[in-house]
């Protein structure tokens, strides 16, 4: 027994002189540093590979005509995604940004039939969706609610139900021309719905990664407590992000008003949920704190591409949402891994520190 | 003569009659303290001894009910994180309130953040981030803490690393005391050493540090001095070292009465 103990660490160094185990480690960690950027860059490959399978096997994909559709489709889903990145990222969620599309766009339909002009329509449309959000965070915040999901819970419900009322349950025909032109006009194939997703997305992404908001943005949600504990105003900055995925919303309604030439308190119904759907497809985590437009923007499109695919292909719509479906499991899955990997990687880390 | 050459060296950090309740129960009962510049200061004592509630009253995050903070000889009120930080204490609780999302760089500077223009408001100024990642690596340097990369998250980095990243960032901001709550316990053997060299550059760079901890071997190593509180109470103060071991471990479990 004590014989088999003392030549057991002689076994054990010999094996060692063969295999560098530090080599090993090496490799290892280079081996997961490739796999989190496999994982990083995922969204946009699938999107990319997408694109390449539809193009090959639809001619009619890659006309400009329909990369227009395209483009003109995922507008409004491309502008909730943003208002919803920058809430997930705070380790939120808003449910309300359909029932404010469908307020935003009763309220300038009806100041329209009153004979206001265009430049006050959309001012309200927008203002619309920034009240919305600003209760959203105020009661959040103030009102000391658990989770955002209960508050914008109430908000969805709430805010269709005035839109409901302030319409009398009906579709008001009438939008200024600029809504129009906004919503369903179109430089040579390109859609001008697209240009303001651009825009807004150069603001956020400048609000993200330029401005100090953003850095208090990423700490809150990263770990809200170290960031009270730092000094940054908590309060300040999440009530700020649902007001402004309330305007993202006001947008949204904006571009639907203007596209259909119309306003409705049946419009954007479950709207948040393909812009959650979007965030979390294009790769933010849906724990907060991690996340950029490019995952918005890329998540929006997938979703996009694969409604235009599935049309094209005379595919039953039915089939469409399931796809969607499948495509929101596996980049949560994709999710699961890149935490499994990151726990690997500290490990080899502290393994390489030696 | 010796009676001049002591009062003449004044207290970075001295505490008088710190008292605290919470409720019925009396966590501070009158504890002096004083903590002088480039010095060690173990706290040492068992669960419910009082530490805690001592540094937490130190860095802002309690109040005392009665007794007197003084820094450098003049009385100051902490009521605050923030005028805690004001007056050179920076604090390193055991959760190391990092964000695991963000670079070293961000976690240095995260609600402190260099940025302009001035006039702005401080939420829309724009981030001087080649600015922090210089003073960041420059105090990196000094501390002699080598990172994997200062633009990669914290979260990917090892124990021992965020650990480095908690000191070091509270170092770069205190210009008069460190306070350390338990900054081994979480650590491996080689990772606990690296963390305790890092403490002895710290104090020989001139920073005081206060250091919690339960680790005997890690205090009789770093210390330059070792208070004993028991029940709230101060019950022993010396200079750790191997002869005085086995009465800094009586003191604490209270065996020496």
């Amino acid at each position: 027994m004590e014989q088999f103990a003392v030549s057991e660490p002689e076994k054990d160094s010999r094996s060692l002189s063969t295999v560098d185990p530090r080599k090993l480690t090496i490799d290892r960690y280079h081996a997961l540093r490739l796999g989190l950027l496999a994982l990083r860059m995922g969204p946009l490959l699938i999107l990319l590979i997408l694109i390449g399978v539809v193009a090959a096997t639809t001619p009619v994909f890659h006309t400009t005509q329909n990369l227009g559709n395209v483009l003109s489709q995922t507008s409004v889903i491309s502008i909730l995604a943003l208002g919803q990145l920058l809430v997930i990222v705070s380790r939120g969620i808003d449910l309300s940004m359909g029932s404010t599309i469908a307020l935003s766009s009763v309220v300038g339909a009806l100041l329209y039939q009153d004979g206001y002009s265009a430049g006050i329509v959309i001012v309200a449309i927008l203002a619309t969706g920034v009240a919305v959000g600003f209760v959203n965070g105020a009661v959040y915040v103030w009102g000391r609610v658990p989770h955002p999901f209960i508050v914008t819970l109430a908000t969805l419900s709430a805010v269709r139900g005035i839109a409901l009322w302030a319409s009398d349950g009906t579709l008001i025909f009438g939008m200024p021309g600029a809504v129009q032109k906004v919503g369903s006009d179109r430089i040579g194939w390109f859609p001008i719905s697209y240009l303001v997703v651009i825009g807004l997305a150069m603001l956020v992404l400048v609000l993200t990664t330029k401005l100090v908001w953003g850095r208090w943005l990423y700490a809150v949600g990263g770990n809200p407590d170290a960031a009270r504990r730092a000094g940054i105003p908590v309060s300040r900055v999440l009530i700020t992000v649902y007001v402004l995925s309330g305007l993202a919303a006001g947008f949204g309604g904006l571009l639907v008003a203007g596209l259909t030439n119309a306003g409705s308190p049946n419009y954007g119904e479950l709207a948040e949920l393909d812009a959650i759907a979007a965030v979390i497809i294009g790769g933010a985590a849906f724990a907060g704190g991690r996340g950029h437009v490019g995952n918005a923007l890329v998540g929006a499109l997938t979703i996009g591409v694969i409604r235009n695919a599935l049309n094209l292909h005379n595919v039953e719509a039915f089939y469409q949402l399931i796809v969607i479906g499948v495509v929101i499991v596996v980049a949560v899955e994709a999710d699961v891994v890149r935490g499994y990997l990151e726990n690997r990687f500290r490990v080899v880390q502290a393994a390489r520190q030696s | 003569m010796s009676a001049v050459a002591i009062s003449s060296t004044v207290a970075t950090l001295s505490v008088r009659g710190a008292t605290k309740r919470f409720g019925a129960v009396t966590a501070l009962d009158g504890v002096d303290l004083d903590l002088y510049e480039g010095e060690v200061l173990a706290l040492l004592g068992d669960n419910g001894a009082g530490k805690t509630t001592l540094i937490k009253c130190c860095s802002g995050a309690l109040r005392l009910d009665s007794g007197t903070i003084s820094m450098d000889g003049d009385e100051v009120v902490i009521h605050s994180p923030r005028d805690a930080r004001a007056l050179g204490i920076e604090t390193v609780y055991q959760d190391l309130a990092l964000f695991d999302n963000l670079s070293p760089i961000d976690n240095f500077y995260a609600g402190r953040e260099l940025a302009g223009p001035a006039w702005a408001p401080r939420s829309l100024r724009v981030l001087r981030r080649r600015r922090m990642k210089a003073a960041t690596a420059e105090v990196l340097e000094r501390l002699q803490v080598v990172l994997p990369e200062l633009d990669g998250s914290v979260g990917l980095m090892s124990g021992g690393q965020r650990q480095a990243v908690a000191v070091s960032r509270a170092a770069a901001f205190a210009s008069k005391v460190v306070v350390l709550d338990e900054p081994t316990a979480a650590l491996g053997v080689r990772e606990s050493r690296k963390v305790l060299e890092l403490i002895r550059r710290l104090r020989d760079a001139g920073t005081s540090i206060i250091v919690v901890s339960h680790a005997m071997d890690h205090v009789m190593e770093v210390a330059d001095r070792a208070v004993v509180l028991r029940r709230g109470r101060k019950v022993g103060e010396l200079i750790p070292s191997a002869e005085t071991h086995h009465e800094i471990v009586s003191l604490i479990v209270g065996g020496a009465e």
